[in-house]
């Protein structure tokens, strides 16, 4: 219903990703990211969306993505904050996943900068742990988690 | 790094960074945008579709069929959600904790008081059509899905158990104490109700069953049937016409999803 | 008859502050016990999936209805036309408003998740009785300050009258909805019915104005103002009233329950075989609540004794607390009844195994949240009459205005 709309949006988010990224060269001079290294994510180019975007609003695409999974049972899509975890984590040495909301990891580094607290994991396991769905359920479901943004 | 700036220059960085970022934001991402250019985006993995009532998920229970002293599908409930991960505050003396857990099945054993006849029958969230527990959720966090299955949305939940106050069936728990190690299908934390959602991540990946009744079926005692209640040709809506099954509490007309045959 | 006037109320500073010292401790450790609570999560209490609330929900549900009560006082006056009740209006206001927040603070600090109260403001599930109170609780404050503006300003004077009917509609309406909170639940023997709604009323009316006559008299006794016999007297046989008709709404409640076959159990458990909550039933609720004060207040001699009054009302209220206690929390306790003609053996829960009740140990820092309300409603009070004009100079019998209709009571005619 929207779709006419799509091109001149996809034209202001470029237009609006070159002013964000313009801006965080110039503010973080080395491009440093948050994105840790041993996650999988460090070995990937794009989240899923661009980055800039998520910057600003990955809690907007996280929440509608709740209500959606809550109320709709709309599961394993690509902004779901398991799948977040899933690629963010960073590994330790020993290759044990490290819960994203420790100190100076992915989710609490940025945070602590930006002085925002997120109550999240009081719920929700901060490593991956277990499948979306139990082993007893077959573990993986059809659409993957991994296979999602590949 | 950027948060080893010291203080001044971070803030000022920050201001600059979402100042732009804002107009980004301004262009694109109103709140309903932020929806359509999500749908909009090359499509990766698969989209879910919202639920519908085209379904209504529902148990029935066989209690000859059920034995006395097998756990089997308490077990696998625990061990589905993460519920076998509870562990015991250290302070908390043992039979206060036993009062405290959380459990979504239960399995109970009862006699008649007249003829003095033994079930025994596993217990949990009844699924009602009309559920009281929703009825008084002040901030409608308790809330039945299109398919049927009661849930609590522990995002909007502020822990004031009006539903278990309400609920006739005693099948929701508090959690009364901070939780780690949960799994990452299962969030669950402290100060949140929850009960058996009827496996409900299992619903959505469109799996066949839930875990009490796989692991009833697998131990061969095929006492709980699971399916689709508003199919006539399910397995379940087969057997409830063949045999006679009742509501627990069918005077509150509560029209409930979990049946019982033989009590 | 002089016209009224009011005062602040100027105890010596060093008595003002010892007062509010002496709270101020107590807000605190009720504050140090919601922090605890709310870090620990509520294993620290006795409150269980069974007993799902406890303590503080005894404290929260009696300072919420005795709210409800202590605004009684001034309907009197303005609804029903006493004129010797008038004097009391601004006080009256004032305690309902502190009472009322006081009881909220207690059930809202005992949530499991009450950093997300802005939640429960922002969404709300219209068929929940719950919901509904709080747009009620809100709604009873404003109206109430501006009942109390009516009553202290000349320029609200003209809409008293109507501000204060709509006040009563509206205290009215929320005690009924706070009985409803149990009287609809429908999945428990001891609830679900809609007796509980008027039951409340009467209840609250009887705590109210115990409450609403300690303050009164402490706060003119130790300031020497003067509270005439003729006034308290009324008070007193008001208070006698209401804790009659307490009774027997008891009365009723407990018959309805032993009419019908399913709960005959229930009525057996309060009254006789309930361990503490059948002895807080007896002592508490109809001995110390209800049969004691009635013994003072019509006893020729104590009844005229304005020490024994105020044992009297505090009796009054210690009863409540029992009462609550048997009707929040044992009803709780006693099991639900999922299987009728059948005994419960054997369950991986608590299902009333043998008919076994469920266990329920209150521990302290429930009782410290609880407490920590009351101070609050009385801290409120305090500052409230110190700041402000809300006590009358003298109650002093000649000092009153006369009823706008004249109806003749026992004593006039005495
Ligand atoms: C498939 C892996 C993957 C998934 C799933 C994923 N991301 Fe990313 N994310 C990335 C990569 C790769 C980057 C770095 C992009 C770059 O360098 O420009 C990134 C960058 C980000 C950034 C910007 C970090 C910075 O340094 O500024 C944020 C914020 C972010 N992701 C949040 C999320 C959230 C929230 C989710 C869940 C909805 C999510 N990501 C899911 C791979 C992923
Ligand atoms: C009190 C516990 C609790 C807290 C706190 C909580 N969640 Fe959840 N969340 C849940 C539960 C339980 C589910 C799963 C519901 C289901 O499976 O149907 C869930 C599911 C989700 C989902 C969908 C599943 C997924 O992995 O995509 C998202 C997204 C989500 N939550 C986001 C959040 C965010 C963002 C926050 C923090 C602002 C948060 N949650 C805080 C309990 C919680
Ligand atoms: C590049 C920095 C950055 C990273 C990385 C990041 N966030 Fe955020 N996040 C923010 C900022 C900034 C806000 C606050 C935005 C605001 O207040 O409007 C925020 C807010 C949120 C919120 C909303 C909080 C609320 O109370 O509304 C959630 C949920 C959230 N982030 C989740 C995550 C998760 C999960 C991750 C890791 C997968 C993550 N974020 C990683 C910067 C980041």
């Amino acid at each position: 219903m929207v779709s006419g709309l799509i091109p001149t949006r996809a034209g202001l988010i470029l237009l609006g990703l070159c002013c964000a990224l313009v801006a965080q060269c110039v503010l973080a001079g080395d491009g440093q990211c948050y994105v840790r290294p041993g996650s999988r994510a460090a070995a990937l180019d794009d989240c899923v969306a661009p980055t800039a975007f998520m910057r600003r609003n990955h809690m907007e695409l996280i929440k509608h993505q709740r209500d959606a999974t809550v109320h709709q049972g709309i599961r394993g899509t690509r902004d779901s904050l398991a799948g977040c975890i899933d690629c963010h984590v960073s590994r330790a040495a020993d290759g044990q996943p490290v819960a994203v909301n420790e100190k100076h990891q992915f989710c609490s580094a940025c945070h602590a900068f930006a002085a925002v607290k997120v109550d999240c994991f009081d719920c929700h396991a901060a490593v991956p742990r277990g499948a979306p769905l139990s082993e007893a359920a077959g573990g993986m479901p059809e659409n993957d988690l991994r296979r999602t943004n590949q | 790094m950027k948060q080893q700036h010291p203080e001044e220059t971070i803030d000022q960085g920050r201001r600059a960074w979402f100042g732009l970022a804002a107009g980004v934001t301004a262009a694109v991402a109103a709140p309903g945008v932020v929806l359509h250019l999500a749908d909009a985006a090359p499509a990766v993995g698969t989209e879910g579709v919202p639920v519908t009532a085209a379904a209504r998920w529902g148990l029935l229970i066989d209690t000859n069929k059920c034995l006395e002293g097998c756990r089997d599908c308490v077990d696998a409930c625990a061990r589905e959600n993460g519920l076998d991960r509870q562990t015991k505050p250290a302070a908390q003396s043992s039979a206060a904790w036993a009062d405290q857990r959380a459990v979504w099945l239960r399995k109970a054993k009862l006699a008649d008081n007249l003829t003095g006849r033994v079930t025994n029958l596993p217990l949990m969230c009844q699924h009602c059509e009309h559920p009281p527990c929703v009825d008084v959720c002040p901030t409608g966090a308790s809330f039945k899905r299109a398919d049927g299955i009661v849930v609590v949305d522990r995002h909007v939940c502020i822990g004031c158990r009006y539903c278990m106050m309400a609920c006739p069936y005693q099948a929701r728990s508090f959690i009364h104490e901070a939780v780690h190690d949960q799994l990452t299908g299962v969030p669950r934390g402290k100060g949140c109700v929850e009960s058996c959602n009827l496996c409900v991540s299992r619903r959505d990946h469109g799996l066949a069953s839930t875990a009490c009744v796989d692991a009833c079926t697998a131990a061969g005692h095929g006492a709980i049937v699971f399916g689709d209640m508003k199919d006539p040709a399910s397995p379940i809506s087969l057997a409830l016409k063949a045999m006679s099954s009742r509501q627990l509490r069918e005077d509150l007309a509560l029209n409930t999803g979990v049946r019982y045959a033989g009590l | 008859m002089k016209r009224i006037v009011y005062r602040e109320w100027r105890i010596p500073p060093g008595r003002y502050w010892g007062i509010l010292g002496i709270l101020a401790v107590v807000i605190g450790l009720g504050g140090l016990s919601a922090l605890y609570l709310e870090h620990q999560g509520h294993w620290v209490t006795g409150m269980n999936n069974f007993v799902v609330w406890g303590v503080p929900h005894v404290f929260a549900v009696f300072l919420i209805i005795a709210a409800s009560g202590a605004v009684n006082v001034a309907s009197i006056a303005t609804v029903f036309g006493k004129g010797a009740y008038q004097p009391l209006g601004r006080l009256s206001g004032l305690l309902a408003v502190a009472l009322l927040i006081g009881g909220l603070l207690v059930l809202v600090l005992d949530l499991g998740r009450p950093d997300r109260l802005l939640v429960a403001l922002t969404h709300y599930n219209l068929r929940s009785i719950f919901a509904w109170n709080i747009y009620l609780y809100t709604g009873f404050i404003a109206l109430v300050i501006a009942y109390l503006w009516s009553m202290a300003d000349r320029m609200g004077a003209p809409f008293k009258k109507l501000i204060g009917l709509f006040a009563f509609g509206w205290r009215i309406a929320l005690t009924t909805a706070t009985g409803s909170i149990f009287g609809f639940l429908v999945a428990r023997q001891a609830f679900d019915t809609a007796f509980l709604a008027p039951m409340f009323i009467i209840m609250s009316l009887a705590y109210g104005l115990a409450i609403f006559v300690l303050v009164l008299l402490f706060s003119f006794h130790e300031e020497c103002r003067p509270v005439g016999d003729k006034l308290l007297m009324r008070l007193k046989r008001l208070l006698g009233l209401f804790v009659a008709a307490m009774l027997y709404f008891t009365l009723v409640y407990f018959l309805t329950k032993a009419y019908g076959a399913k709960t005959h159990g229930l009525v057996d458990w309060v009254l006789f075989d309930g361990g503490r909550y059948s002895a807080l039933f007896w002592i508490g609720w109809v001995l110390i609540g209800a049969l004691v004060p009635l013994g003072i207040i019509h006893h020729p001699v104590l009844g005229q004794d304005r020490n024994w009054i105020v044992a009297a009302c505090i009796l009054v209220v210690l009863g409540g607390l029992a009462t609550l206690y048997v009707l929040v929390i044992g009803s709780q306790a006693y099991p639900l009844q999922m299987f009728p003609g059948h005994i419960i053996l054997e369950s991986g829960f608590f299902d009333g195994v043998k008919s076994e009740t469920a266990t329920y140990r209150p521990t302290i820092p429930e009782f410290l949240l609880g407490l920590g309300g009351v101070a609050v409603a009385l801290i409120i009070t305090a500052v409230g009459v110190r700041v402000l004009q809300f006590l009358p100079e003298s109650l002093a019998d000649a000092a009153l205005p006369a009823d706008a209709v004249y109806l003749p009571t026992a004593s006039d005619r005495e």
